[in-house]
């Protein structure tokens, strides 16, 4: 009798700890999923190379705290970051926003490399005409050029015969 | 054309080295508050001294106040403390404590040890006032002018300088307007 009442309260229990996680398990997957991706692309401002999802720092856990209370309120993921970003600056985005004062950071690597390839292409195409396009690429150097280039062609030949 | 060979390196090269020579005295921890110019984020908070009093930026209008950021775990809170309680000595500007993330046992002993330069200390034990006022790295100064806008933000310590230079010019420039 005893034992079976014990076993009987024992399968109770379990079945309400399976019941209660069966019942959250979606919902809060989801939302942790959701909560998880952001604090990746935000921030932590006390230690500034962590995102706020690594950061153990109290601010940061404070910052989660808010972050989780946002997304229950259901705001959207946008409205969170702007939330932010009224306190703490764009600062607090991993991933700065695409306007005026940040155009040098978003496209300046493209542009310098466009420069780049600019330059190469001219040099390029330089070098090419002058090789080809005179026949005559000493008619180019200054007369004192002109003049070691003989020289040389002088000592040339002057090694080659025994 | 010649001469544009070298001088476009050169160029290049000096404006590289300018923007690191600025970069070499510029803190990376000092991140500009987008809340300078903007009206002082609301609270009212209960009383470290008197928890049953509150106290908000809304009963301070009218006049030119600092709200200073501390906790008695702030180890830079010392440093800059016989300054604040110097400043309070003067008379120049009413000094509100924010006291952040702490007990009010331990607060109230902090004061009791070094000296309270604070009109009132309000109490914000769980941080949410601190973060509706951008708060990242205890202690923090905000300068408040009459109309409630916050118009400076001191990350880290009071210093000397920094209350001379720049804190009570400005202080004696929002009082006079």
């Amino acid at each position: 009798m005893k034992r079976s009442l014990f076993a009987s309260g024992f399968a109770a229990t379990l079945f309400f700890i399976a019941a209660t996680a069966v019942a959250q398990a979606p919902k809060d997957a989801a939302l942790e999923a959701r909560l998880k991706a952001l604090s990746e692309e935000l921030r932590c401002l006390v230690c500034q190379n962590q995102t706020l999802a690594d950061s153990t720092a109290p601010l940061a856990e404070d910052l989660r705290r808010e972050v989780r209370e946002l997304a229950q309120q259901g705001k959207s993921d946008a409205e969170i970051k702007q939330y932010l970003v009224a306190r703490y600056s764009d600062f607090v985005l991993y991933k700065p926003p695409v306007k005026p004062t940040t155009w040098l950071l978003w496209f300046g690597p493209f542009a310098f490399l466009l420069g780049g390839a600019l330059i190469w292409f001219v040099v390029l195409r330089r070098r090419r005409r002058g090789a080809v396009g005179t026949g005559q690429p000493e008619a180019a150097l200054g007369p004192g050029a002109q003049s070691g280039l003989a020289r040389a062609q002088a000592l040339l030949d002057e090694s080659r015969e025994p | 054309m010649k001469a544009l060979r070298f001088l476009l390196p050169l160029g290049f090269f000096v404006v590289l080295v300018g923007f690191l020579y600025v970069g070499l005295f510029r803190d990376p921890h000092e991140v500009p508050s987008p809340l300078v110019d903007k009206p002082a984020p609301a609270f009212r908070l209960a009383q470290l001294n008197d928890p049953a009093k509150q106290l908000g930026p809304a009963d301070l209008k009218g006049q030119v106040w600092l709200l200073n950021v501390w906790a008695s775990w702030c180890v830079s809170c010392r440093v800059e403390h016989p300054l604040l309680v110097e400043l309070a000595k003067s008379n120049i500007v009413p000094v509100i404590g924010l006291n952040y993330k702490d007990t009010n046992v331990l607060g109230r002993r902090w004061l009791a040890e070094n000296g309270d330069p604070y009109k009132v200390s309000v109490v914000d034990a769980d941080g949410r006032v601190g973060i509706d006022w951008g708060v990242y790295g205890v202690p923090e100064t905000f300068v408040v002018d009459k109309n409630g806008m916050i118009r400076y933000k001191q990350i880290g310590p009071i210093t000397q300088e920094s209350l001379k230079d720049k804190i009570l010019p400005l202080v004696r420039e929002l009082q006079k307007s």
